[in-house]
């Protein structure tokens, strides 16, 4: 459909690149594949070339003789055969070969792609339209595969063909040849045109499509609102309008495009015929030794000329696109990964008789940070506990651009934090920033009192909790989901941790109850049912400090009864930040921190709060708008 | 399936049998030309009649010059034929979706309407492009160039029927056994892709968690499944051309051999024999044809089905016999009604209860208690499975649909604004209404204020799902679009819980003040929005356990109590 959409320029560089992708494994393939497809075309020409000596040698001399022999022709037959099914199994060897690079190729970059994706920071996410991340895997690699297991090798093979038909035109007859070149051109020429104009036509084909499928998208989208408001006519008018300019483009660009077949094949006839005479005439005086099998080898070659020319343009258009894939591949692989200068490590703590921590191989339940000293070369062991400090954190987004002004914070181990404010306040960047999900412009963040930057990401990451507001999960059964939090919880655990989060009431009438499978994010399940999930999830990991971003959507009163009772169960014992949506569930908060603008503008308990008369009690009142 | 498909090749009729007459005739030009070439070697060549060469030459050129002409008009007519019939099919969906009841497209996702009105559409425009090309085109070469052979020996012409049926039967087994693995990668494929999505959009989790090593270790097991299934699939495709080669070359070998006994026993002539070896090249592209043909068809089918089942999909909403155009007021009545979206499965149970005209009703209930579903009977949005809903004292069904919708407007829960200026989408409720008007109901809705603050204020651009305005201002806007009709009732089913209290108040005091004859029903999660109702519906589990002012439920229901105190301890001090 999209031929010629992609005719942007390619760099040379990525062609080297794949091109060396590709030998870098299967150096050895493409060297056979390129032996095999010229054995195939030498084997189609020889056989053509046959055709000379069946009629001029093998025919022509024996008519009207009495007992004519055939032993000659026997012999030649079966050398022929020996060829040909040589050239056969050739065929058959480079396709079958060409699979393996292909499939071998694509698997090699598509496992590349995603393991270099899963590295990339978040903020690569944050810029790029999920969409987009999304056609690398989708259509680009599979233009890419299309073209290395179909376009690549019968392009070659039709320069092979084209090139040893030459040669052996060349030898048959230089006149004929010369002609047969002029007709090239002329097919050339035609096929430039045709597919200029088809080009055009399918690049408006395209837009119009898109401009169809965007109305179609909307209107499916909003086809209850169509409904309520009556609006059935007007809308099916300004579909029909969209309909007819794209019937108007896609068939004008189909037009051209199904005339460049037959043009080409009926100027290959044509090209044919005037051999034909031309060749007749030259056989009859005999110039240059021409004669009738000469002529028969000499059209037949023609045949096979029209055939590789025609599969040239078509395969340089998808070729073309596929390297233009390669580059948006090979772009995302450029990508840098998230950078991991920590060097802290958590470590599974045990004591010592004497009261001190040591590392233990097994899970003991506790966790110590392995601190290691350059400056003396020790080593020392801090037990983890959650004491979460901002010394005077900016942080933006971009380096010119501050959203986080001078954020000053104390948790102590076991406390609880609240932060509200209106959306954009910056409630869910600070969290952020405390599992690096995104590193700060100014100030510090200790983790009981480590700079985080010291300390391994993982490990930061694994001693947190995150609960977030749009909760995802994972194709694969409700028993995978929450062990997605502990991979080797024992299914004791999982359930401990999912009946802590109340979750394990509604799972259990499930189908299939724990093992029931979910899919599409969990689609099949409430809301509030996917919120409990996710706190499960977080309880299996059982981590010392927890992030909490309550949910905006409206949950039914029912359903969020028992989230918030998960979430208080959950939080109990362990230091957490709640980003709050409901100022009801942060009443008994440690501390509750007013954002506006990135600054921190009140804090303080509820009770101080409220007293004050500022933001918080106008929030709490609902005279603001919150999210 | 068929039957519905080719009814909608409506015009495109003529367009379709011209392209596969021209395909036929440019078949039969392309056969007489190896004839022709026989004939300039048999009686020019060999018989050194250098006139004869010129003269059959000239016919051979006039022959192909035909033929080309032909191939272009085919090619011209099958466009036109294919992208027509493409055309007439999206048009056809969209008018029956347009048709749909509420009830119709609950069985459809959204998703799934999208992609039968686009890529469905595509893959079936381009297998009807294949089917009047080449389906008329291989045939015809293969039965023409078989009659030839025959006409110039039937002895030699076996070797031809032979091919072919070896041809046929191994193509056959090849696409029959290539098409059951492709279907399998495919889906496998989605799969690998789906999963991809899934990380694409959980990244935080994957990293909150640290699971970026599990899941590469689970994406590379897919990944290589696909690999395994991928190269199963294309090794049977692979055998296509090497068979094909194999029977070409067989075929030449004993054309051969067995020809050139001929000639020179006389039984044949020197042309004849080169006119088959061009017949053979002929026959066998046209089997090798056929079966891609086969393969692309019988991939469209899974397409053409999901699109008759759109067109055949009845709705089961329309106006009875004489309907009524006239709604007397904005009174509702339900007599014992009963209501579910899937048969034997009913989420209202016995509802009856009475609305004056002007009333303005609070309804509350947590979520599956079904406050929506009891409004969304009183436009006519589903049909009641028992007992009646009467809006001004007829039976809903009595009444044109259009007419009654436009009296009972509703503000849905899951609403959205068009791609458009605000003007625009405002006038969605009714297309002659004038700028003050506009501007009135805007004001009614309190959406006004903030409209004036955007520069181009009435005319500023509503992107696509209304992305570019608040939730709380978009709730607005809906209930602005609403009020344009001027509706005898109107129903708001939860629309403005992200407006801020205070301006919730302020809709609801102009709603009292300016539109005091229209009965409002106001569906709503937080108290504060309905307690000064006339009066308020509590519902749970289908059925409504109470009905009154907000005073007699405190006292009276305990479902009430408990939703109210929950959210006044909350929400805290009292407005």
């Amino acid at each position: 459909m999209s031929n010629n959409k992609t005719k942007r320029k390619v760099s040379g560089g990525s062609i080297k690149r794949l091109t060396s992708y590709i030998m870098k494994y299967y150096k050895v393939h493409c060297i056979i594949v390129l032996l095999l497809i010229v054995f195939s075309a030498l084997a189609n020409v020889v056989g053509t070339m046959f055709m000379r000596d069946l009629i001029d040698v093998y025919i022509l001399p024996f008519i009207n003789q009495k007992n004519p022999s055939f032993d000659a022709l026997a012999h030649a037959l079966m050398g022929m055969a020996v060829i040909y099914l040589a050239g056969t199994v050739a065929t058959w060897g480079y396709n079958r070969i060409m699979i393996q690079v292909s499939q071998g190729t694509i698997l090699k970059m598509r496992n590349e792609i995603f393991s270099h994706m899963e590295s990339l920071p978040i903020k690569y996410f944050d810029t790029h339209a999920h969409g987009d991340i999304m056609s690398v895997y989708t259509n680009d690699t599979d233009t890419l595969r299309q073209m290395i297991s179909q376009s690549l090798p019968q392009m070659v093979s039709a320069v092979i063909t084209v090139v040893s038909v030459a040669v052996s035109m060349i030898i048959l007859s230089v006149p004929l040849t010369i002609l047969t070149f002029v007709m090239v051109v002329v097919m050339l020429i035609v096929t430039k045109n045709i597919a200029s104009k088809s080009g055009k036509h399918f690049a408006d084909q395209q837009r119009r499509l898109g401009s169809i499928n965007g109305y179609i998208e909307e209107m499916m989208e909003g086809q209850k609102v169509v409904k309520v408001f009556c609006h059935e006519e007007t809308t099916i008018q300004e579909f029909e309008k969209r309909n007819e300019e794209l019937f108007d483009s896609a068939n004008n660009a189909n037009k051209y495009a199904n005339i460049l077949m037959p043009a080409l094949g009926n100027l290959g006839n044509i090209n044919y015929v005037l051999n034909a005479m031309v060749g007749a005439i030259l056989a009859i005086y005999s110039v240059g030794g021409f004669t009738l099998g000469g002529l028969a080898s000499f059209l037949q070659f023609t045949k096979s000329f029209n055939q590789p020319i025609g599969q040239m343009s078509q395969q340089l258009n998808a070729i073309v696109m596929a390297i233009a894939g390669s580059e948006r591949i090979f772009k995302l692989i450029d990508e840098s990964s998230e950078v991991d200068e920590g060097y802290v490590e958590l470590v599974n703590a045990g004591t010592a008789e004497d009261g001190s921590i040591t590392e233990s191989e097994k899970r003991t339940g506790h966790w110590a940070w392995k601190h290691f000293h350059q400056a003396d070369g020790t080593t020392t062991y801090q037990p983890l506990e959650g004491d979460v400090v901002f010394d005077d954190v900016d942080f933006g987004y971009q380096d010119d651009k501050i959203v986080l002004h001078n954020i000053k914070l104390y948790a102590k181990p076991g406390e609880k934090i609240a932060f509200v404010g209106a959306t954009g306040a910056g409630k869910t960047t600070i969290t952020n920033l405390i599992n690096r999900f995104y590193d700060i412009q100014d100030g510090k963040i200790r983790y009981d009192g480590i700079n985080i930057n010291k300390i391994k990401k993982a490990d930061l990451r694994r001693s947190l909790g995150i609960v977030l507001q749009d909760t995802h999960l994972f194709t694969g059964t409700v028993m995978e989901n929450i062990r997605f939090g502990k991979l080797d919880a024992t299914d004791e655990e999982v359930i401990a941790a999912a009946r802590l989060a109340n979750a394990d009431a509604f799972v259990k009438h499930l189908p299939d109850g724990y093992e029931t499978v979910l899919t599409g994010d969990g689609a099949n399940l409430s809301q509030g049912q996917r919120q409990l999930l996710a706190i499960a999830r977080a309880a299996v990991a059982d981590p010392p400090v927890l992030i909490l971003d309550e949910a905006t959507s409206s949950i039914d009163t029912r359903t969020e009864k028992l989230v918030q009772e998960g979430m208080d169960k959950l939080m109990h014992g362990r230091t957490v930040f709640v980003i709050a949506h409901r100022l009801s569930t942060i009443k008994n908060s440690n501390v509750i921190m007013v954002l506006d603008q990135g600054r921190i503008i009140e804090r303080g308990n509820h009770e101080e709060l409220i007293k004050e008369k500022g933001i918080y009690y106008q929030l709490y009142t609902g005279a603001l708008e919150q999210d | 399936m068929i039957k519905t498909l080719s009814k909608q090749i409506k015009e495109f009729k003529k367009d379709s049998i011209l392209s596969i007459v021209f395909v036929t005739m440019e078949v039969i030009f392309e056969i007489i030309i190896p004839i022709l070439m026989a004939s300039i070697i048999d009686n020019g060549v060999e018989k050194g009649n250098i006139n004869f060469v010129w003269g059959m030459g000239a016919l051979m050129i006039v022959v192909a010059m035909c033929s080309l002409f032909c191939g272009v008009m085919s090619g011209k007519y099958a466009a036109s034929a294919s992208t027509g019939v493409a055309r007439n099919l999206r048009t056809a969906m969209f008018q029956n979706i347009q048709k749909f009841s509420f009830s119709n497209l609950d069985k459809y996702s959204t998703a799934g309407l999208v992609t039968r009105l686009t890529t469905d559409v595509t893959n079936v425009q381009n297998a009807y492009q294949m089917i009047v090309r080449l389906c008329a085109r291989a045939p015809f070469m293969l039965i023409f160039a078989m009659a030839m052979t025959i006409v110039i020996s039937g002895k030699l012409s076996l070797i031809f029927l032979g091919a072919i049926v070896f041809l046929g039967v191994v193509l056959g087994v090849i696409v029959m056994n290539a098409f059951p693995r492709f279907e399998q990668v495919f889906k496998k494929y989605d799969a690998l892709n789906a999963s991809v999505q899934e990380n694409v959009n959980a990244i935080r989790v994957v990293k909150a968690y640290v699971r970026e090593d599990y899941e590469i270790k689970k994406f590379n097991k897919a990944s290589d499944a696909v690999y395994r299934l991928f190269i199963g699939a294309e090794k049977m495709v692979v055998l296509n051309m090497p068979v094909m080669q194999f029977v070409m070359y067989a075929c030449i070998l004993l054309l051969s051999w067995l020809g050139a006994k001929m000639i020179v026993a006389g039984s044949l002539t020197t042309g004849e024999l080169m006119s088959l070896f061009t017949y053979v090249m002929n026959i066998l592209m046209s089997l090798m044809m056929i079966s891609m043909a086969f393969v692309m068809i019988t991939l469209s089918k899974a397409s053409a089905e999901r699109i008759a089942e759109v067109i055949n999909e009845e709705s089961n909403l329309s106006n009875g016999e004489n309907p009524i155009y006239d709604v007397k007021d904005g009174s509702i009545e339900f007599e014992h009604v009963a209501f579910g979206y899937r048969e034997g499965v009913d989420v209202l149970k016995n509802i009856h209860f009475q609305i004056k005209a002007g009333e303005t009703i609070g309804i509350i209930g947590g979520t599956g208690s079904s406050k929506s579903s009891i409004v969304q009977l009183i436009p006519r949005l589903y049909d009641t499975t028992a007992g009646t809903v009467k809006v001004g004292g007829v039976d809903v069904r009595a009444y044109d649909i259009e007419t009654l919708r436009d009296e009972v407007a509703m503000v849905l829960q899951k609403n959205v604004l068009f791609s458009g200026t605000i003007n625009d989408n405002i006038r969605w409720g009714n297309a002659d209404a004038s700028e003050e008007e506009i501007q009135r109901v805007c004001r009614l809705a309190q959406a006004d204020e903030f409209i004036q603050t955007f520069p181009q204020k009435y005319e500023t651009y509503i992107e696509q799902g209304g992305n570019n305005v608040s939730g709380g201002q978009k709730q607005r806007l809906c209930i602005a679009r609403a009020l344009l009709k001027k509706p005898k009732i109107l129903i708001l089913d939860d629309s403005t819980s992200a407006v801020d209290t205070k301006t919730d108040t302020l809709i609801r005091k102009a709603f009292l003040e300016e539109i005091p004859d229209t009965t409002k029903i106001i569906i709503a999660q937080r108290i504060s929005s309905v307690q000064d109702a006339d009066r308020i519906m509590v519902l749970n589990d289908g059925q409504i356990v109470d009905f009154g002012t907000h005073d007699e439920l405190i006292r009276t229901s305990e479902i009430y109590r408990d939703v109210y105190e929950s959210q006044v301890k909350g929400g805290g001090i009292d407005e």
